[in-house]
């Protein structure tokens, strides 16, 4: 139990481990921007759309919220590629990492276009839009701000789930506490420093999420 | 196709054992987790203030932390003070707080949820605190985190992927060996993805299936 703390390793480290941490949040973003694309769109085949638009959709979601997302990543990494497929680790990872998001976000969109009331819609159709034009002008911006406080979740558990990206040697967060691990044997403090900067950052991300909240309510 | 069955053939013991293992770690993760969070859950509402600020310690700093850097910490950090738990050990017991501190935290939300009219009624025809939390609060809180509980059985199955990466010989772990002897990347990985989906399949329908059965009618 003689352990002394010696921060000086991880500190050494410390810009290492802040330019993962920035690496960590570009993946997330990159992850959600695109996964809220795909949600978006899947989630519009999901309510509006016929049976065989439905069941791939279902099908889609069902598969990938039920196959971890290390299984996905080393796929996508190590098996593509021999088809042709090949992008580097951390293109691979944000690659990865929307094709996941998008499952998860559909649900939300998929909710939050069903429950936009129907006398909105039929207001809509009496002004003179189209199908198109409500699908554009009403139903989008009503999902998008409906859908915030679970696209603001799921951006916080994308930069949590960025960690693995560590495991095909993307330079984030993890990466860099683990290399610091092994290079200085300081386990104590190095771990102390990486999960005390993924909690702060995940405190301050919720804080700002549950203000921008506040500030475009559920319709 | 053909080459493929006879490597899966001399592949498959080693992938079963690795799946036995996925479903024990999980299982055992799972069991114990829900149990602890329990504990969590009634110290979160009834401990007061400084019986449960160490629990709010826990489940946020847990719930803040992506599950692989929880995974590494509970391996690597205990070296530190002389204990070395094996990779087995300590990811079980990672994915097991990991699996407390969500079931506490939304045992709490459900617990607070009951109609405190309910709670006066118990106590106006004597019941005590055990009593009340036996025969009142605890059958609707836990039919009510029953979906959530079942979601959070399907991220501990998917979780326990990432004990591969400290070393303990899991599905995934024994995929990528078995990758590694033949060369077969794109057909393991299927077959791996598929196994997963699979199991939290099997636990998905399952849960329904119980909820349905335990719905007060």
């Amino acid at each position: 139990m003689n352990y002394v703390l010696n921060f000086g390793a991880v500190f050494r480290g410390f810009d290492d481990l802040l330019s993962g941490l920035a690496l960590g949040l570009a993946m997330g973003l990159a992850g959600l921007v695109a996964g809220a694309l795909i949600g978006i769109v899947a989630g519009y085949a999901a309510v509006f759309g016929g049976r065989p638009a439905r069941v791939v959709v279902t099908l889609y979601v069902g598969f990938i919220r039920n196959v971890p997302i290390l299984v996905l990543a080393l796929f996508a990494f190590f098996a593509l590629p021999q088809y042709g497929i090949r992008f580097n680790n951390t293109n691979t990872f944000a690659a990865v990492l929307a094709i996941y998001a998008g499952a998860y976000l559909t649900e939300s969109f998929r909710a939050a276009i069903a429950t936009i009331p129907k006398g909105i819609l039929e207001a809509a159709r009496s002004i003179g839009l189209t199908g198109t034009g409500i699908a554009i002008w009403i139903v989008l911006p009503i999902a998008i701000r409906n859908a915030l406080p679970s696209l603001g979740n799921n951006f916080i558990s994308l930069f949590k789930d960025t960690s693995i990206a560590a495991v095909i040697a993307v330079p984030e967060l993890t990466f860099q506490a683990r290399k610091i691990n092994n290079e200085s044997f300081r386990v104590i403090e190095v771990w102390l420093v990486a999960s005390g900067l993924y909690i702060a950052t995940c405190a301050l991300l919720a804080l700002a999420l549950r203000r921008l909240e506040a500030r475009f309510p559920k319709f | 196709m053909q080459g493929f069955l006879s490597i899966l053939d001399s592949a498959a013991g080693a992938l079963l054992w690795g799946f036995l293992l996925t479903i024990v770690a999980s299982a055992a993760a799972i069991t114990s987790g829900a149990l602890l969070g329990i504990v969590f859950g009634l110290a979160l509402t009834f401990g007061g203030p400084v019986l449960a600020f160490p629990f709010r310690v826990v489940v946020d700093v847990v719930r803040g932390t992506p599950l692989l850097v929880l995974i590494l910490a509970t391996y690597y950090m205990p070296s530190g003070l002389g204990l070395s738990p094996g990779p087995m050990t300590a990811g079980i017991i990672a994915l097991t707080i990991f699996c407390a501190s969500h079931v506490g935290e939304t045992l709490r939300g459900a617990l607070l949820a009951v109609p405190p009219a309910q709670t006066d009624a118990g106590r106006a025809i004597g019941l005590t605190f055990l009593q009340m939390l036996f025969y009142v609060l605890m059958p609707q809180a836990i039919r009510q985190i029953a979906p959530n509980f079942v979601n959070t059985a399907v991220e501990i199955v998917k979780g326990s992927s990432l004990l591969s990466a400290i070393g303990v010989g899991e599905l995934l772990l024994t995929t990528q060996e078995v990758i590694g002897r033949t060369f077969r990347t794109m057909e393991f990985y299927a077959l791996a993805g598929a196994l997963y989906l699979l199991i939290n399949l099997v636990l998905s329908t399952g849960g329904a299936w119980l909820e349905r059965h335990f719905r007060i009618r």
